[in-house]
């Protein structure tokens, strides 16, 4: 039996990926463990390992295809104790992301053997559609995300599908796609290159058009002497020397945040349309620049952690993404986010939360300002710190607590080390 | 001052009395209005009391069986009187049941022929006289009657309709009836249970022509090995009544005629909507055939008016009349100011048909030949009760379950069920093709050993070629 290697859903909400580079060829004996290609998903490059093991019999699909659909037949294997010649190829369906969607040949997909294929999600979450809706949107090519559904609670059912192909794409109902209103962009004989973009920055794009366009943003900022935590730092660095372990800033931020979300549990929620989702726990995505665009891997449960955990943890998961070898579950998730662009010199700045999480700090530079001690003019290094806090779920008030308290633990650090 | 409602159903069959209830819980000020039982012809007249007189007729089976299943029965008999007076009880019974959900709901109950009088207003004809009721909104759901021959309207003596045939004060000796729907199927398997001589003639070249023709042929066989005797591609020229019984001249599929005596005659060939001196005329309610049109939702062409159930297009089914009450109930409230709601029109292909002679018929969806009519490349499978374990213990191993899919997408759409309780498996389909599943989950399902549901399973298996005990 010929063994069909399929498009890996590398995450539970990939709906397809770039095939960015084929680490085998025709012919090649692979066995269980051995890496075959690179996958690009929208946030990171991963690794598909094999499983089976066999000689690759044909490959699919060419390095570099974009938007190759999860459940695609990208490879042909075969045991070793058959011939290659018996195997037979059903092309695979490849949708080129510049082009209008082209549907699948029907002929090649039989409903006696029914393809495992994964649970279609929308680019914002899930999709609840009916397993014949999802059916025939895999068979016609049609992308349920797209599609909005009209049985009980918005479940797609067949005729949303069917409508959605019979119409033009104009006249299609979409949800709301925030790309859709970057298609035309006019060109003004300015001379430019054009870069490509890749799957993190579409993701990026999308995620915050989304985030602005549906989350209503209040913004609080306050200022917070930073003396007391610099000092407990340098300390903490001198006895942990010898363990290798060297705080930064950001690690106490963490840490603080992540107490002060504890301490204002109003605060550390998800706004999920019909709930409101109140975590126990607080996981903290920290905002990493890496070289093909923001992403936040997450320190989980942050605030029973020791602070030199969360920087040891810290380092590893910054390090990874600029490699671009986050795992998903590393990136995935999270209550609240921080974002620090003190090292750059902002003084202060408003980020945008990152859905369905309900805040996100963002901390500007530590400097040395005037400052009023016991009603005396005195100089302290004092950083601007603003939340920016997804109103529908959280009140100014709550959000307000959240601030004093974080205000709080970085002016009394001991807290963080208690 | 005409007493003033939100919502007002003309009508208290299973498609009335439902769509006021659900009106009741969105919190409509409602109203409804019944000319005679609470609770229409299904509880009353129809459905309800129907079953309970076939329950009698299986025992009876039953017991002249005994022997087959080890055990002995002596001087077995029917007695008629009671057997009727059983279902009455079963009848008055749930009659209560109507009047006491009535009062939880706080729906007021009028009684009385309503006619529509145009703004809003209904009048109320009642022994007490007449009173006038408004309301924003009205729901004509006053049902329909049996068809009469125009050449032999019954007369109740030795002419029948299903409502003569209810309530028997003798047993036909030799029964004649016209018409194999439901209706007429139903009453002469009972009647043939409980000892008559009973003669189908049916106009179409099979019986329960809506079904599949597998459980037509099937059901004609089952029959016919019962003594039955049918006639189909028959029709009845001609009914004479006289002191004696009733000579009926019947038309064979050749065309011969041939003319016969029965003691009595049930006629069954179809319903005729209850339009008539209620006001749809003068208001310009739109009719065909005398059944009022009407959307997905229930409304009609005229603004704050509605019609559901028998008096609107078929199938003419009690639960296609409650689902179209609840539709039009939440519509209504819908329309005014209820955003909470949100009511999703009818979608008649996933309502199921139950039949319950001896042996049941249920089905819903496309038949194979209708399937194939409206262009699908159909997939299906057959499973036998001969088959199945449960079937084999009951001791009633004769009868099919069917199942037609779409060759292109796996979807179910139609299931056909002849046998012993196949009217209670049906609902399984009705919920996996109300949820669009494809073959794909119903394979993946698992079912009960030992039920005769596992034949459901096997019959989805068989239109993939995979039947596990075939």
């Amino acid at each position: 039996m010929p063994i069909e290697i399929k498009m890996p859903a590398l995450s539970p909400t990939m709906e397809e990926g770039t095939l960015a580079k084929w680490l085998i060829k025709v012919g090649d004996t692979v066995s269980s463990g051995d890496i075959m290609a690179e996958i690009e998903t929208d946030k990171a490059t991963m690794e598909f390992e094999a499983v089976d093991e066999g000689v690759i019999a044909d490959i699919a699909v060419p390095a570099g295809t974009e938007g190759v659909k999860v459940g695609t037949v990208i490879a042909t294997l075969t045991c070793e104790d058959e011939e290659d010649s018996a195997v037979t190829m059903p092309k695979a369906e490849v949708k080129a992301t510049a082009e209008p969607a082209k549907s699948a040949e029907p002929s090649t997909v039989s409903v006696s053997t029914p393809q495992p294929t994964a649970a279609p999600v929308s680019k914002s979450g899930r999709v609840v559609a009916s397993p014949l809706a999802k059916r025939i949107a895999a068979q016609r090519g049609v992308d349920l995300g797209e599609i909005r559904g009209s049985g009980p609670s918005g479940r797609i059912v067949k005729s949303d599908v069917e409508g959605a192909q019979d119409s033009t794409p104009s006249e299609t109902q979409r949800a709301p796609a925030p790309q859709a209103a970057v298609d035309a962009v006019p060109d003004f004989s300015i001379p430019y290159e054009a870069e490509k973009l890749n799957n993190v920055r579409k993701t990026i794009a999308r995620r915050l058009t989304e985030a602005k366009q549906t989350i209503p943003h209040i913004y609080l900022t306050v200022d917070a002497r930073l003396d007391g935590l610099l000092r407990l730092r340098g300390e903490l660095n001198k006895a942990l020397e010898p363990d290798g372990v060297k705080l930064s800033v950001n690690d106490l931020l963490i840490k603080a945040l992540a107490k002060a979300l504890i301490r204002v549990p109003k605060c550390n929620v998800s706004f999920a349309a019909d709930e409101l989702r109140k975590f126990t726990r607080a996981d903290i995505s920290v905002a990493v620049a890496a070289p093909s665009g923001l992403i936040t891997p997450i320190v989980v449960d942050a605030a029973t952690k020791g602070v030199a955990q969360i920087s040891t943890e810290m380092k590893a998961l910054a390090d990874k993404a600029r490699e671009g070898k986050l795992q998903p579950h590393e990136y995935q998730g999270g209550t609240a986010s921080l974002s620090n662009l003190g090292m750059f010199g902002i003084k202060q700045f408003e980020a945008v939360i990152n859905p369905p999480q309900g805040m996100i700090m963002a901390i500007g530079a530590g400097e040395q300002r005037p400052y009023v001690v016991d009603g005396a003019l005195a100089i302290a290094t004092v950083m601007s710190a603003t939340g920016s806090f997804d109103h529908r779920a959280i009140d100014g008030a709550d959000g307000a607590q959240l601030m004093q308290a974080f205000k709080d633990l970085v002016e009394n650090p001991l807290g963080l080390v208690a | 001052m005409a007493e003033q409602y939100d919502l007002i159903v003309l009508g208290s069959g299973p498609g009335g009395y439902v769509a006021a209830i659900r009106a009741a819980q969105l919190g409509l000020k409602t109203a409804i209005v019944e000319r005679e039982n609470l609770g229409g012809i299904c509880l009353n007249w129809g459905c309800i009391p129907t079953k309970a007189l076939l329950r009698s007729a299986e025992v009876l089976h039953n017991m002249r069986h005994a022997a087959a299943y080890g055990l002995a029965a002596d001087n077995i008999r029917a007695d008629l009187d009671a057997v009727v007076k059983r279902s009455r009880g079963v009848a008055k019974q749930l009659n209560q049941g109507v009047t006491h959900l009535m009062k939880k709901n706080k729906i007021a109950v009028h009684m009385g022929e309503g006619v529509l009088k145009g703004g809003g207003k209904l009048e109320v004809r009642g022994d007490k006289g007449t009173e006038t009721l408004s309301a924003k909104h009205i729901i004509i759901a006053t049902g329909a009657r049996a068809r009469d021959l125009p050449f032999a309207p019954a007369d109740g003596k030795r002419i029948w309709t299903y409502r003569h045939a209810m309530t028997p004060s003798e047993m036909p000796g030799k029964l004649l009836v016209i018409g194999s729907g439901a209706i007429g199927i139903e009453f002469a398997s009972f009647y043939n249970d409980m000892g008559s001589e009973v003669t189908v003639v049916e106009m179409m070249d099979r019986i329960v022509p809506v079904e599949d023709a597998d459980v037509s042929a099937f059901l004609e066989k089952a029959l016919k090995k019962q003594g039955m005797t049918i006639l189909t591609g028959a029709g009845v020229e001609s009914l004479a009544s006289g002191p004696n019984g009733v000579k009926a001249r019947i038309k064979d599929k050749d065309g011969k005629v041939s003319e016969s005596e029965f003691s009595h005659v049930i006629v069954a060939v179809g319903i005729m909507p209850n339009t008539e001196n209620i006001g749809i005329e003068a208001l310009g309610i739109k009719s065909e055939r005398g059944f009022i049109q009407i959307d997905g939702l229930g409304r009609t062409n005229v603004p704050g008016i509605w019609a559901i159930g028998d008096v609107t297009p078929g199938p003419w089914l009690a639960h296609k009349a409650s689902h179209e009450g609840v539709i039009a109930a939440e519509a209504i409230a819908h329309a005014l100011g209820n955003k909470v709601v949100h009511p999703h029109a009818m979608d008649k292909r996933n309502i199921p048909g139950c039949t319950y002679c001896r042996p049941q018929v249920a089905s819903v969806g496309l038949t194979e030949a209708k399937a194939k009519e409206a262009g699908y490349t159909v997939k299906a499978g057959t499973f036998p009760f001969i088959g199945n374990g449960k079937a084999i213990a009951l001791g009633e191993p004769e009868g099919f379950i069917k199942t037609v899919f779409d060759a292109k997408t796996g979807e179910l759409l139609g299931a056909h069920m002849v046998g012993t309780e196949v009217t209670e498996l049906i609902q399984g389909y009705v919920v996996g093709k109300t949820l669009e599943t494809t073959e794909a989950e119903l394979m993946a399902t698992v079912f009960p050993h030992p039920t005769l549901s596992e034949m459901m399973h096997e019959s989805v298996l068989a239109a993939f070629e995979r039947a596990l005990h075939i």
